[in-house]
């Protein structure tokens, strides 16, 4: 019986790299050149925030690399719900420093915990302001030095807006999605959804600005290869 | 409205009312102010602010958004109570029954009016500013008309009458009769205000910036694309450091109804002239103040492309709010006095001959 055992588990063992997981990757890039970033004017004109900065910081709609690589954008696998594994993950953090969100661009599951921390020398008040019914509307003060707030969201959602309307130029947008299957394009432009299962699947990238484009894929056992263009119109 | 008795005349009471009207239009330039600097939220609590009574919410701690809010709070509680000494006021020292009333609603108005601004707060919900906005502007026309019903020049009518020496002169009396035609214009203009500044609260409160930046073009058109592809582009190019809504094609047409309804109370309000002009002569006092009115009408449409020109900065679009607010009020006004004018006519004249009058002036208006 045990040499039956043993040989099952082995049997198990050796057939699960025939069905493992595979990655998504690929790059997102920019055609076109984008309208030209902002400077935080009114941040320079608030006497703390303004004394943090030597020179006036700028928004950052546009991340875009020598190459056209764009970042802060979401990649994610379309209609993929109910497979979330955000209550057993680590928190995400979202700082207020500097008087501004750090990072503006976000995502999160359904049920992960959302850490907002205020490292600023003065108040905040932090506002989200989802429009998907059951991620209620929140407006929580947070003192400089104060306790991190903690945030969760049921329901998925894309760029829910959050801002401080003491600070009305602070802004980030946090997506929340009921699976683990999605990333953020990083300053190069790339992107990795790790450890998605075989089968078909559309993939969305979402960036706050350019809309949505969507691919169809599927993955089998080795990675599979995405590329994305967003246009500026 | 007719006064068949004899009111004294209660300086104090009169002037307390002019003063409860004005802090009101300063309470309209704060909330505007509230808006402009997207500050609504800015103290998320209420009637507390920050867990303090807000009387002693301490100075040091109004910074950046708090201010305006806060601000805001601080002018609207001394509103309060300075529009329910005066319902108080009228209550006790008023012998019109009427006017009891219109102080009652006055205290009620004001009442309502901060729970809905407490409630736009606390329930976070943009769809209630609206409704703070409108009924803002009603309010500012409700405690201005009290300034002009307890003041001497409406107690005491008869004192006008001789000195314009209305009842002895008939082309003096068919243009008074003639007010009739003109009340209705301006009472019409006067609602189209109203509806435009709905057009406007309804604007402000989307929290979404300018959802044209051009004028007088629209995007570079006279009517601009709504598409989806065109709303799409437009939202790419946006650039806004506060305010950061995206805009929608509904945004924009609501901006352009906005621009079209101004055009039609300005060719109105030059009618209205027109007509006092002509019936009541440049110097009657109703035809000056309507052209204070198409004054401040022009101001108001050089403050709103001023609004956009300046990429709706926020002194400039409150003091937009503002002219909106003065705009209503003056009309309001003018239509009270004509009525009180056209009013206290009728009680000098007898019905016959303005009914001869009447008809004379309605012929000499449609052959002028």
């Amino acid at each position: 019986m045990k040499k039956f055992m043993l040989l099952f588990v082995v049997a198990m063992l050796a057939f699960v790299p025939l069905t493992r997981a595979a990655n998504i990757i690929g790059i997102v890039t920019l055609n076109g050149t984008p309208p030209p970033e902002v400077p935080y004017t009114p941040l320079m004109n608030d006497p703390t925030c303004g004394a943090m900065y030597k020179t006036t910081p700028t928004t950052h709609f546009y991340v875009v690399g020598p190459n056209h690589e764009l970042a802060d954008v979401i990649v994610s696998l379309k209609d993929v719900t109910g497979k979330s594994t955000g209550a057993s993950q680590p928190p995400v953090t979202l700082d207020q420093k500097g008087c501004l969100y750090r990072p503006q661009i976000l995502a999160i599951q359904t049920g992960q915990k959302l850490i907002v921390k205020n490292s600023d020398p003065c108040i905040h008040n932090v506002h989200c302001v989802p429009t998907v019914p059951g991620n209620p509307e929140s407006n929580q003060v947070q003192m400089p030095g104060g306790p991190d707030l903690t945030l969760t969201f049921s329901k998925p959602e894309m760029f829910i807006k959050f801002k401080c309307d003491v600070h009305p130029w602070m802004f980030a947008w946090i997506s929340v999605f009921d699976s683990p299957y999605y990333c953020i394009s990083d300053k190069d432009g790339k992107f990795v959804i790790k450890d998605v299962p075989p089968g078909k699947y559309t993939v969305e990238a979402d960036h706050r600005k350019l809309g949505a484009k969507t691919q169809d894929v599927e993955v089998k056992d080795s990675d599979v290869t995405v590329n994305f263009t967003f246009d500026v119109k | 409205m007719s006064e068949n008795v004899p009111i004294r005349f209660n300086r104090s009471l009169h002037w307390f009312a002019v003063l409860t009207a004005l802090f009101t239009f300063l309470l309209l330039g704060a909330g505007g102010l509230v808006t402009s600097h997207e500050a609504g939220m800015s103290v998320p609590d209420w009637p507390n602010s920050y867990g303090y009574n807000m009387f002693l919410f301490p100075p040091s701690q109004w910074i950046g958004g708090i201010f305006y809010e806060h601000t805001h709070r601080l002018i609207a509680s001394g509103v309060g109570l300075m529009t329910t000494i005066l319902a108080v006021w009228l209550w006790l020292k008023d012998s019109r029954p009427w006017m009891y009333w219109v102080g009652t609603a006055a205290f009620l108005l004001v009442v309502a009016q901060g729970v809905l601004g407490g409630l736009r707060v606390v329930l976070a919900d943009a769809q209630l500013g609206i409704f703070h906005a409108i009924i803002g502007q009603l309010f500012f026309v409700l405690t201005s008309a009290i300034a002009l019903f307890t003041s001497r020049w409406w107690l005491d009518p008869g004192r006008w009458r001789s000195r314009r020496g209305v009842s002895g002169n008939p082309d003096r009396l068919k243009a008074e009769l003639q007010l009739r035609g003109l009340r209705s214009l301006v009472l019409f203009t006067t609602v189209l205000i109203f509806c435009q500044l709905i057009i406007g609260a309804t604007m402000r409160q989307q929290h979404a910036g300018l959802s044209i930046p051009d004028f007088p073009l629209a995007y570079g058109k006279i009517w601009p694309d709504t598409s989806a592809v065109a709303v799409q582009s437009y939202n790419e190019h946006r650039m806004n450091v506060v305010a950061e809504n995206p805009i929608t094609a509904f945004q924009i047409i609501l901006q352009m109804v906005h621009r079209l309804v101004a055009l039609a109370i300005l060719v109105l309000m030059a009618l209205c002239v027109g007509r006092a002009w002509r019936r009541l002569g440049r110097k009657d006092p109703l035809t000056k103040f309507a052209l204070v009115w198409l004054g401040l009408i022009v101001a108001q449409v050089f403050l709103g492309a001023a609004t956009i020109w300046s990429n709706k900065a926020a002194d400039v679009a409150t003091a937009h709010v503002l002219g909106g607010a003065l705009s209503l009020v003056t009309g309001a006004l003018w239509y009270i006095i004509a009525t009180r004018r056209s009013t206290a006519l009728t009680e000098i004249v007898p019905t016959t001959t303005i009914s001869g009058a009447y008809g004379s002036a309605s012929v000499m208006a449609a052959n002028p």
